[in-house]
């Protein structure tokens, strides 16, 4: 068996991951201090990808990619780089759909931030950088975990807009969830079925390892919460 | 040494104009709450802005409109006891402390002396989430000094404590601020809390502060009725001066002050525990039925309307020891008096 699309899936969804835990983190927390016209606006446009279907983020995604399009074009003359039908391509529609999931659950959590321990810490003589990551992120970190895990799991999932922006070719560009429609569509019943008993796997351990996690974070904060 | 504060700021339609100077003092905020209390201390703190004014501490310009001086909270060298305290959760006993000393190399020894001089080294390694209310305070205080503060601001510090703790902080805590050199402002409803540790007041109302006076004036003529309200006068009405007597339509009465009663006056105060049940041709009394009696934890509460009083006119309250009460012959109807000099003048 071709492990491939294994290996591809994971560096695809690790990196958004990666990509989206900071995108969501400094969206969430700067758009949390904006005028509320304006945040309402972004809150809706940063959260549409969350509720489009697949279909719909990944044409418009090509609209902006494709290699005829304006950026896509603008990069081609200036990098020689195509940005679609490549393995990472993928990683722009992962991002996007994925996104969502991160800046909801951090803005919800910076939202019951009590702000006044970071009232406290200024007034004590510390920097913002510092109230935020040994503060802020530290005491809003139940939620910034949910918000990553949920990402990585919607992006290792995703399907629409990966097939038409990296389109499946094998041993290049296929991930598990294109793998598993490209063999039920050339009938090739026993090796989807091991690819989706591997999907099946890696989606449980996963999800035992968060609830593992959460169970001991619950542990170590035991009475040292709220 | 001392803080001066001249500011406004306008809040939707609630307006703040505070103005005031501390030395190096326990100077007490007083005023209801939602009249502006949090949001001064929060601009000195250097966490809200005002729109306009000054601010300066120990001859350092914290704000100043004109000048275009706002310095951050980290700069103002102002420590703030939050309400809940703001520990950090995150964070053990020893690392809040820890969190607030600026100077690296002296961090280990700061935070050891704190840790010792506020009994923490037991529940140094604990966070505040497993600590009693006690430590927590102590915790708050003892971090907030590790930051070596030119000024401390209390806000409200025991709101949201039972009575008998509140009382055990409240020594702790002034004995903690015994120590400190600076100005600390204490800002508080509580009349009671106020007067035992503080010597000076500012009462704020609505958004406005009065002149600072002493306690003692506070409590002997408020001078307002808002201060009055606060130092705990339970009966007002609408005055008319005559000479060294006021005239109150509301109940039919002319009471006599034993003092000129000034232009200015159109309200006055009588606290309840002055009404005193009196024979009947003494100085300044007067007939009155009983409406209400209630019985309080270590007094009697007796509502009555004078017998001259419009029919809308509001009850006169008179606060009595139990026996006192139980003395008195006739429950259903009889004759109370004020001493003159007991009667606040209020001007608006």
């Amino acid at each position: 068996m071709d492990w491939y699309p294994l290996y591809n899936s994971l560096r695809i969804a690790a990196i958004s991951t990666v990509a989206v835990f900071f995108l969501g983190i400094l969206a969430a927390y700067y758009i949390a201090k904006l005028p509320r016209l304006v945040k309402g606006v972004l809150d809706v446009v940063l959260t549409l990808p969350l509720v489009l279907p697949p279909t719909v983020v990944g044409w418009l995604l090509l609209v902006l990619l494709g290699p005829n399009r304006p950026i896509g074009a603008w990069v081609q003359d200036h990098f020689g780089l195509r940005l679609v039908m490549t393995w990472w391509s993928a990683i722009f529609a992962t991002v996007v759909v994925a996104f969502p999931l991160m800046y909801r659950t951090a803005r919800g959590a910076f939202e019951s931030f009590d702000h006044t321990l970071a009232e406290a810490a200024q007034t004590l003589g510390r920097s913002n950088t510092w109230i935020f990551w040994r503060v802020r992120m530290p005491v809003c970190r139940q939620g910034i975990l949910a918000g990553t895990v949920l990402a990585f799991a919607r992006a290792l999932g995703e399907y629409g807009a990966t097939s038409m922006i990296a389109g499946y070719t094998p041993g290049r560009t296929a991930t598990i969830s294109t793998t598993v429609y490209q063999l039920w569509r050339t009938d090739n019943d026993a090796e989807a079925l091991r690819w989706v008993l591997v999907n099946i796997a890696i989606s449980a351990v996963f999800l035992l390892a968060v609830n593992l996690l959460e169970a001991r974070q619950r542990r170590a904060g035991k009475g040292g919460g709220r | 040494m001392a803080l001066s504060v001249d500011i406004q700021k306008q809040l939707g339609d609630f307006r703040l104009e505070v103005r005031f100077e501390a030395g190096d003092e326990t100077l007490a905020l007083l005023g209801a709450s939602g009249c502006g209390k949090s949001v001064t201390l929060k601009c000195i703190a250097g966490i809200l802005t005002p729109d306009e004014g000054h601010i300066e501490l120990d001859g350092v310009t914290l704000y100043d409109s004109a000048a275009r001086i706002d310095l951050p909270p980290q700069r103002r060298r102002v420590g703030y006891l939050f309400q809940q305290y703001a520990l950090f959760p995150n964070m053990t006993v020893r690392q809040n402390i820890a969190a607030a000393v600026r100077d690296k190399s002296r961090r280990q020894t700061e935070v050891a002396e704190k840790l010792r001089q506020f009994q923490l080294e037991a529940v140094a390694d604990q966070k505040p989430g497993q600590l009693s209310g006690g430590q927590q305070q102590r915790c708050a205080l003892a971090r907030i000094l590790a930051s070596e503060p030119k000024a401390i601001l209390l806000d409200e510090p025991f709101s949201a404590l039972d009575s008998y703790l509140e009382y055990q902080l409240e020594l702790e805590l002034a004995d903690t601020l015994g120590g400190f050199p600076g100005t600390v402002l204490w800002v508080s409803h509580d009349r009671g809390e106020v007067f035992r540790n503080c010597r000076r007041v500012c009462v704020m109302d609505r958004g406005r502060s009065q002149p600072v006076t002493t306690l003692e004036e506070l409590f002997r003529s408020p001078g307002t009725e808002a201060a009055a309200r606060l130092s705990g006068c339970k009966n007002y009405a609408d005055a008319r001066p005559t000479g060294d007597a006021v005239s109150l339509p509301d109940w039919g009465l002319t009471l006599s002050c034993g003092r000129p009663v000034p232009e200015g006056v159109r309200r006055i105060g009588i606290r309840a525990h002055h009404v005193r049940p009196a024979a009947p041709d003494g100085e300044n009394c007067f007939a009155c039925t009983v409406e209400r009696v209630v019985e309080d934890v270590f007094s009697t509460i007796v509502l009555l309307r004078p017998e001259g009083a419009a029919p809308e006119a509001p009850l006169l309250r008179m606060e009595l020891d139990k026996d006192v009460w139980q003395a008195v012959p006739d429950k259903a109807r009889l004759t109370v008096s004020v001493p003159p000099e007991a009667i606040l003048l209020l001007g608006s």
